[in-house]
């Protein structure tokens, strides 16, 4: 029993991994092309069938380049930043349930690495440490650039993770479990369960902060491409570079992931409908970060500090005090 | 292929531009407010979205694929040189007059002739230096018998510059002239269509 559990967590951990790592790859290709299709353009179109290859070429591309460490970059802390954005990106994905239980040869497969009563504590908390990859990353890398980077990167961290905290207060306070599985059985009867819902505040406000979260458009200043060069990113080159972003992809898949099974009930009762409505769910999240890269402009640092503190954080901490007082009477 | 109407229209802005209406900054706090809530409420966020998610519906693409597909030149443009003959017979225009290269402000067309048996001028050597050429027209507006012209091709490459260009390269080919499938040149260097109107009488009253 205790080896086949060993085994059976490995290959769940491999396989998450390796699903992830093409799906960021995929996530690449989809943006070009959605951004492209969106802004009247083709996108990438010469390698291979309708550009599909053009993954290919990029790893190909990102693998071979030279591994440059500049000269007055703090040597180690340099080269371990893309590592802790990836890593602490994959970390997450321990705690969320990728489909619904099912049965596979007899054997019942759990789709989760690990189903902690901390879940959703965990993935925001690992989610956090994520952000010490571009924090790290752009104070050792000796650039200007990448130290304003570095400093938008704590502001906006301290901002939006008071959100996040906050929004997600009431409906934990409703369900009264860390868990995502306790999560989504308490929206398992259909749609009329959803705590969209019950929680349309907190709803909205976990999905703003997922945006500061992952780093997304409105909120895209950490890395901001014509204000400051790609900020940490600005000294990096070939895999290192490419770990970054692989970590950025997969935190809009997993966020996506998590935003539907907190607020959209999730897989629902576990059938077929229910997992493939729930990969669904998931992918419009995941596209609508696409949509809104195509849509909206960036804000300020300060703009995102003022939206956090003054607007979203009054608007949580209402949000806790109105269903307190709802469970209470 | 433009038109040449449309392409003599060089009025392309006449009504195509106006002013945008852009309120003034907001000042006091009440008025920056005001514009939060105006904006929120709104919807101009949604505005956005729904533009770009509707011209991806549309799926109207503007992108050339530029090696397959190619916008259309004027037909006026000034790009390498060709030289032309005559029809039927598929002789050669230029008469070796010199005036091309006399005219060239860059220096980089290059000729020489002799008289061949039947005292007429013949063209040797004829070069264009296409690196230093900054294809103005002046040796197709220059030439008197329409033999050297400006023609559509704007596509070169080579590994050498004295590759750039000779003769050989510029000439209609001779069965072409001779079969007839050459039309008389309409491109740059020809006289343009409504010259007549344009001509004004030489003032001589002094």
């Amino acid at each position: 029993m205790e080896v086949a559990y060993i085994i059976e967590t490995l290959i769940k951990i491999v396989v998450i991994l390796l699903v992830f790592s093409a799906l960021a790859g995929f996530g690449t290709y989809f943006e070009r092309k959605i951004l492209a299709f969106m802004q009247r353009r083709l996108g990438p179109m010469h390698v291979g069938p309708f550009g599909l290859l053009q993954i290919a070429a990029d790893g190909i591309k990102l693998f071979t380049k030279e591994d440059i460490v500049p000269t007055n970059a703090v040597g180690p802390i340099f080269k371990i930043a893309p590592v802790i954005t990836a890593a602490t990106a994959f970390m997450a994905a321990a705690a969320i349930p990728f489909l619904p239980q099912f049965t596979i040869f007899g054997y019942t497969v759990h789709p989760i690495v690990a189903d902690v009563n901390i879940g959703i504590l965990y993935i925001l908390g690992v989610m956090a440490v994520g952000f010490y990859g571009p924090l790290l990353g752009s104070l050792a890398s000796s650039n200007k650039f990448a130290l304003i980077s570095a400093a938008r990167a704590a502001s906006v961290f301290i901002s939006y993770e008071v959100v996040t905290g906050l929004s997600l207060l009431a409906p934990l306070m409703m369900v009264g479990s860390f868990s995502l599985i306790d999560f989504n059985n308490y929206q398992a009867g259909g749609i009329g369960d959803w705590i969209i819902w019950s929680q349309p505040v907190a709803f909205v406000l976990f999905w703003i902060a997922a945006f500061a979260e992952t780093g997304r458009t409105p909120f895209h200043l950490v890395a901001n491409d014509h204000e400051i060069i790609d900020g940490f990113g600005t000294e990096y080159s070939g895999m290192r570079w490419g770990l970054f972003f692989i970590g950025e992809y997969a935190n809009m898949f997993f966020i996506s992931f998590v935003i539907v099974l907190l607020f959209l009930g999730g897989f629902g009762d576990g059938s077929v409908l229910g997992a493939l409505g729930f990969l669904l769910k998931m992918s419009f999240f995941f596209f609508f970060f696409l949509w809104t890269r195509a849509a909206w402009p960036d804000i300020r640092p300060d703009q995102l500090m003022w939206l956090c503190w003054k607007v979203l954080m009054p608007l949580a901490v209402i949000n806790v005090v109105v269903t307190g007082f709802v469970m209470m009477f | 292929m433009m038109s040449l109407k449309e392409f003599e229209n060089r009025n392309v802005s006449e009504g195509a531009y106006y002013k945008v209406d852009i309120p003034d900054y907001p000042e006091t706090g009440w008025e920056k407010a005001k514009q939060v809530f105006s904006r929120a409420i709104k919807g101009e966020l949604f505005v956005g979205l729904y533009i770009v998610m509707r011209e991806m519906i549309k799926f109207d693409i503007h992108t050339v694929q530029y090696p397959k597909e190619k916008l259309p030149i004027g037909p006026r443009y000034r790009a390498v040189h060709e030289m032309q003959r005559l029809w039927e017979s598929g002789t050669e225009r230029c008469i070796g007059c010199g005036l091309c290269e006399k005219i060239c402000i860059s220096d980089c067309i290059r000729m020489d002739t002799k008289i061949d048996e039947q005292s007429r001028k013949q063209v040797t050597e004829y070069t264009i230096n296409l690196g230093r050429c900054i294809f103005c027209g002046y040796c197709a507006e220059v030439c008197p018998e329409l033999a050297i012209v400006h023609g559509g091709r704007y596509e070169n490459t080579s590994e050498q510059r004295a590759h750039y260009i000779g003769y050989e390269d510029m000439l209609t080919p001779f069965d072409m002239a001779v079969k007839g499938q050459v039309a008389e040149y309409p491109g740059f260097g020809a006289i343009t269509p409504h010259e007549d109107e344009r001509v004004k009488s030489t003032p001589l009253a002094y």
